[in-house]
Parts: structure tokens; C-alpha cells; sequence
């Protein structure tokens, strides 16, 4: 039976993360709370907008209404890697190196492993930030597309067109797909080789979670009282071909997916604070946690494989051990 | 047409300031954020500027206007409002409301249709009034070389006509009848160094169909009172004495409905003006002709209509209906149940360009119960 260690916090959860194993609640009032021997807390920000785990599995980046952005995790020093005074850093990505990318009104930053910080200018607001899973490169979602930077060279931008608001951008871990979050009802996606496009609709509210599955066979989403799990397993990713819908229930809306680390398992949280478990295979359905005070906003798991953080919007928060 | 959101406390209102530059919107903001009213703001600009006060509620923000991609021309927002928004609102209770202040030159309308088209903003906000700052110096020179100093003042709720204390009170009626011929149904407060009462312009609930047209008892009655058709001049709750330039007007419409073609040589200002209103009257409506009439008129006039507002008198209906509209969206609801002796009448204003007033009449009563 999964069991439930609740840490209930004041305010909303941006990230429930694990940071080499302890469990890390990030919240938008700027503390990052761990439950590490007993529950601690740093202020790291004045308000905390974005946050993501860097590819060591190790330590949180983080970006803020007061303009920083920070590495911190556990007891180490919190790092403050840029400043710029009443500045909101929206976005924030975790490259391979230790590399950084972050967001700010209409620039994208791309801080190097030997600390130096690059500036890319763009007509229309960075809404998002994603790092491709091979070599130095990364995504812009912004108005009409998507822009590829490649802070390690000076390689020219490439751009990726498709009209509409990109709010969020991913790419599939095999490389071949770039998929954006939109301010539509919808995500949108180009095969890189050939720069097809697959308009992924139909859902009733925005996209805001997505996860991909260990080998990127699938993408899951929120935004649908189910999630919606896109086929990725084919060369044309899922050109022509329907979603799954896991976890559907009447009543209340999926608002954070998390794929399990090596299984097809996708843990789902709602918009009334329940988390279920549902193996894309058989579709069974585990339930993980009750309903709570608020909408889930952060789910992830743990590089053991049998844990999984959860945060809400209302600051209900915990970590759930599927062994029990 | 959508329901109207039950709309819950917990949503926290948006008041949209906007005004040419120099038009004293940087005095105003300043004077929101330090007099002492008991209530705080989030302030949202598009640069700190003027603004003397560091106040970590104070937020820079690059107006970026998204075109939704449902083939709608004027279904656009203020993504860059989308997010700070967002960003607030997760924090909670470090203010009362919030305040946009756009640019000069900044459309109004992709920032009200935020607060209608954007479902989290909308669950978590709702939009207060429109707040219009007006120079009344120079706002004749700006509706010359400018449609978005037209567009602001047709698209407010609240006028305040600042520094009033540069211009005669002959020029000052000239102005007002200006604003009145932009805009009907705006409440207009003459004011020196932006010293407008904060209560006019704070919580007015513009947009709230429960008190739209309460706290306008007279919505459109003047209109009744002087003029058959409608009346661009005087409006409801000025105060102040028009009737001048009121008959100067009505000759003007009784000739015709569009503004830009009509100098007649005292009100020269109104030469400039692009924007008119179709004020409608009729009895109770048939709500199987009604709703169909304003659906397809706002379809197909949608781009053309910069606010809509109105009382119906449904057929078979003890309550009044009201409406409200910005291009595309409508939101009706019903409001309270008619009074004794109350007029079952129905009364609705469009504000907008090109619209073609004999059609709306007609179509409009048409609606009408068949007697």
C-alpha cells in the first residue's frame, strides 16, 4: 500500500522535487523547504516564479521576481548565478555541464560551465525554455514558434514556425521531436528531421505539465480531466494517431503528469489534490493520495524509483512512497 | 453567449489605466500607491519610469499582444499580462487589486479581453474599469494624429479629464463634448494634478453585470430626456451644463451617424473623431429573435464594436436581462427583478466604428414582441 509523509506548507508549491534523494518543495514565496532529517528551510528568493532540477539530479535551479537566479539543494551554499534588480526571470532550463538557461522580458540568457553568460535578443517575449537531449542547444517558445540557440558556438538561430502563442517547449529524448505548450488548448509539435508539424488539440484547458516516458515512447499532459498520453514510438511521432487518456475522471481536471523513471507508469495529479498511478499498459489505476485542499502543481519522482514528491497550489505538500 | 461567472471574493480586481503620455497617469499611479486608502496595489508598467516609489509590487512588463489562433482577428490578449498575473496571484494576499498601466499608445481592448478570454487569469481576477486619463489641453491635438487616444476614451468606463486648470471653460466643454461624442455612457471627473477622488476611479465594478448599470442609475435616460434618437453630448452624471453644445450635436445627428463628417465650425474637435455610439431603445424583446440578433451582430461587427451595454426586457421575464460586451464577447445575465411601476423597456449602447445605425435600429426592433 503507497503511504503518504504530508508536509503541509503556506503558499503555492512551484516545484516538489528530490535532490540527490531528499525531497525539496520549492515555493513561490522564494523558500525551498526540505524534509531532510526533520523539515528545513532557506529563503532563497523574494518570490519564486520558475524552477527545475539540474542533470546531476543534485541541485535546483531557480529564477525570481527579484531578478536572480540561484543553484541551491541541501545544505550547500545557495549560488546566486545572475542578479539583475526588478528584472522578473520567468523561465529556467537545465542544460547538460552544468550549463544554464534562463528568461527575462524578451531575452533569453545562456549562462556557460566556465560561468560566462550569453545574451540572445528576441522581437517577442521568452515564454519557455527547453534543452535538447544531445549537444549545446536550446528552445525559445515565444510568439509564432519556437527558436533554437546554439549558446555553444556561434552557430546562427534556427526558427520553427507556427502561428500562435508557445508558452512552454520540450524536446523528446531521442531528439527528434521539439513539442510546445501553447496559450491555445493545445500542444504542438515539429519532427526536426523533415520539420512536419502535429497539432495535438482537443483539450479543454491549457497545457501547463508534461512529462515524457523513460524512452520517449510517450508524452503526457495535462489540460483534460484525463491525461492525454501522445504515441511518440513511431517515426512520425503521433501523426494521425490518437492519444490514450489515463486516469479520467468526471469531475475534476489532470493538472501535473510524471512519467516513472524507467516504467510506463505515469503518476497523475488533480486539480482537487488526488494522485493516482496508471500503467499506460493495462490502464490499472493505483490510487496514491486522496483528494487535498488544492489543484496539484508539482509532481516528481525520485531517481529511486519508488518515491514521488507532491506539491499544491494551496501548500499541501509530501512525498508518497509507492512501497508503502 | 456565456453564462456570467459566479464570480467568487476571492477574485482579486483589475483596474486598466490608460491615457496618452503627460496625460498625469504617472501622478495617479503614484498617488494610488502612497496615499493612505487602506488597500495595496500590484502594479503592472511597461517601464518604471517616473515611478519614485521601489515597491516590490511595482512590475515591468513589455506589452506583447498575442493574436489567439482561432481566426478571429480581434480575439487578442496581453500574453505578458497572462504571466505576470499568474506570477502575482500565487502569492495572495499582499494586495487588494491590481493595476495596469499601458503605454501611450497601447490598445485598450487586448488587455480588457484578457481578463474575459484567458481562463486562469479569469478565474483568479476579474476586471474592474477602464480608467481613461485625458489632457484636456491636449487631447484635441492628440485626436488628430492619434486612434488610440480615440480608442481609450471610447473604451473607458471612467474619464478623468485632467488638468483642467490649462484650458478656458469654454475649451473645456468643447472637450467634454468631445469625450461625450467618443463615448456616452463613461463617467467624466474634471480634475487638476490627477487629484481625482480615488474612489471614482477604484472598485467601480465596471464590468460586474450585477452593477454595471447600478451604479449608473440613469444609463441612457438622458438620452430619452433630450433626444429621440440619442445623445452624445450630455451624458448621465457629468454634471455639468452642456446644453449648448447639446444642440449644437443633435443637429448633428439629426443629419446623420458619423462624427468625422460633420464640422460644424464651434465643436471643431469632434472633426477628428472616428468613433460613434448607437444608443438602441425598444419594449420587451422576444428572446428567440433577441439572442440570435446579438450573436450574429457581434459576429459580424465584432471587430467594428468596442463596448457593448445594455438592458433588456425579456418577454415573460420578471428580471432584467443585462449585457455587456467587448468586440466578440458577450456576457448577459439576468440582474434583479423589475420594479413596480418600473418601464419594461429595453435600452442598449454600442460604441464602435462603421456601424451602420439605421440597420441596428431596424434589426433591433425587430426583436421587439410582436404586439
Amino acid at each position: 500500500m503507497p503511504t503518504v509523509a504530508p508536509l503541509d506548507l503556506d503558499g503555492h508549491c512551484v516545484a516538489a522535487v528530490f535532490l540527490d534523494g531528499v525531497p525539496h518543495f520549492a515555493l513561490a514565496d522564494g523558500t525551498i523547504h526540505r524534509l531532510d532529517h526533520g523539515h528545513k528551510w532557506t529563503q532563497v528568493h523574494d518570490g519564486l516564479l520558475c524552477a527545475t532540477v539540474e542533470q546531476t539530479g543534485k541541485t535546483l535551479l531557480t529564477g525570481g521576481e527579484d531578478g536572480k537566479v540561484c543553484r541551491s539543494g541541501g545544505e550547500a551554499e545557495v549560488e546566486v548565478l545572475h542578479e539583475a534588480p526588478r528584472k522578473w526571470i520567468t523561465s529556467v532550463a537545465a542544460g547538460p555541464q552544468g550549463v544554464v538557461a534562463f528568461g527575462s522580458g524578451r531575452t533569453a540568457f545562456a549562462r556557460l560551465t566556465n560561468g560566462t553568460i550569453k545574451q540572445f535578443e528576441h522581437p517577442r517575449s521568452v515564454e519557455g525554455l527547453g534543452f535538447a537531449p544531445k549537444g549545446l542547444r536550446f528552445g525559445v517558445a515565444r510568439y509564432n514558434g519556437v527558436t533554437l540557440h546554439f549558446p555553444g558556438t556561434e552557430g546562427k538561430p534556427v526558427e520553427m514556425e507556427w502561428a500562435g502563442a508557445h508558452t512552454g517547449v520540450t524536446f523528446s529524448p531521442n531528439g527528434d521531436f521539439l513539442v510546445t505548450t501553447m496559450q491555445e488548448n493545445a500542444l504542438h509539435g515539429w519532427k526536426l528531421s523533415d520539420g512536419r508539424h502535429m497539432r495535438m488539440t482537443g483539450y479543454p484547458a491549457k497545457v501547463k505539465s508534461f512529462s515524457w516516458s523513460n524512452k520517449g515512447k510517450w508524452l503526457a499532459s495535462s489540460g483534460a480531466p484525463a491525461a492525454i498520453v501522445w504515441p511518440f514510438q513511431g517515426k512520425d511521432g503521433p501523426m494521425g494517431k490518437p492519444p490514450l487518456e489515463l486516469g479520467t475522471r468526471g469531475n475534476t481536471m489532470v493538472t501535473a503528469v510524471a512519467f516513472h523513471p524507467s516504467e510506463e507508469i505515469l503518476a497523475i495529479g488533480y486539480a482537487d489534490g488526488m494522485v493516482l498511478a496508471v500503467r499506460v499498459g493495462d490502464q490499472k489505476e493505483i490510487l496514491l493520495k486522496r483528494e487535498g485542499k488544492g489543484a496539484i502543481s508539482s509532481l516528481n519522482w525520485d531517481r529511486d524509483e519508488r518515491r514521488l514528491a507532491f506539491g499544491a497550489e494551496t501548500g499541501d505538500c509530501g512525498v508518497i512512497d509507492i512501497a508503502g | 453567449m456565456s453564462e456570467a461567472a459566479a464570480q467568487a471574493p476571492a477574485q482579486i480586481p483589475v483596474t486598466v489605466l490608460t491615457g496618452y503620455l503627460g496625460a498625469g497617469k504617472t501622478t495617479l499611479l503614484n498617488r494610488i500607491l502612497t496615499e493612505a486608502h487602506g488597500k495595496r496595489y500590484a502594479v503592472i508598467v511597461n517601464e518604471f519610469g517616473e515611478i519614485g516609489i521601489d515597491n516590490d509590487l511595482i512590475v515591468e512588463s513589455d506589452e506583447e499582444i498575442y493574436e489567439m489562433n482561432n481566426g478571429c482577428v480581434c480575439c487578442t490578449v496581453r500574453g505578458d499580462l497572462i504571466r505576470v498575473v499568474e506570477g502575482l496571484m500565487r502569492r495572495p494576499g499582499r494586495f487588494d487589486g491590481i493595476l495596469v498601466e499601458t503605454t501611450g499608445l497601447a490598445d485598450p481592448v487586448p488587455v480588457a479581453q484578457t481578463f474575459f478570454m484567458d481562463d486562469d487569469v479569469r478565474s483568479k481576477t476579474r476586471l474592474d474599469a477602464v480608467v481613461a486619463l485625458v489632457d484636456a489641453k491636449h487631447l484635441p491635438l492628440r485626436l488628430k494624429d492619434s486612434r488610440e487616444a480615440e480608442d481609450q476614451i471610447a473604451f473607458a468606463d471612467v474619464v478623468v479629464l485632467n488638468k483642467v486648470d490649462l484650458v478656458s471653460e469654454d475649451e473645456l466643454r468643447q472637450v467634454e463634448a468631445t469625450i461625450r461624442a467618443i463615448n456616452p455612457t463613461a463617467k467624466i471627473h474634471r480634475t487638476t494634478r490627477s487629484g481625482v477622488d480615488l474612489a471614482n476611479v477604484l472598485d467601480r465594478g465596471a464590468f460586474d453585470l450585477n452593477r454595471v448599470l447600478e451604479n449608473d442609475p440613469h444609463f441612457l435616460e438622458e438620452a430619452h430626456d433630450h433626444d429621440h434618437d440619442h445623445d452624445h453630448v450630455c451624458g448621465p452624471d457629468c454634471g455639468h451644463d452642456h446644453h449648448h453644445h447639446a444642440h449644437d450635436h443633435d443637429h448633428d445627428h439629426e443629419h446623420g451617424h458619423d462624427h468625422g463628417h460633420h464640422n460644424h465650425g464651434e465643436v471643431s474637435a469632434i472633426h477628428d473623431v472616428t468613433v460613434q455610439s448607437v444608443s438602441l431603445r425598444g419594449g420587451e424583446m422576444d428572446p428567440q429573435r433577441f439572442f440570435p440578433w446579438l450573436d450574429k451582430i457581434t459576429q459580424a461587427e465584432g471587430p467594428n464594436i468596442l463596448r457593448l451595454k445594455g438592458i433588456i426586457a425579456l418577454k415573460d421575464d420578471p428580471d432584467r436581462y443585462v449585457v455587456q460586451g467587448v468586440h466578440m464577447i458577450v456576457e448577459g445575465d439576468h440582474q434583479r427583478a423589475w420594479k413596480d411601476g418600473e418601464k419594461h423597456e429595453s435600452r442598449l449602447v454600442f460604441i464602435g466604428r462603421e456601424l451602420d445605425q439605421e440597420r441596428l435600429t431596424r434589426s433591433f426592433e425587430a426583436c421587439q414582441v410582436k404586439q
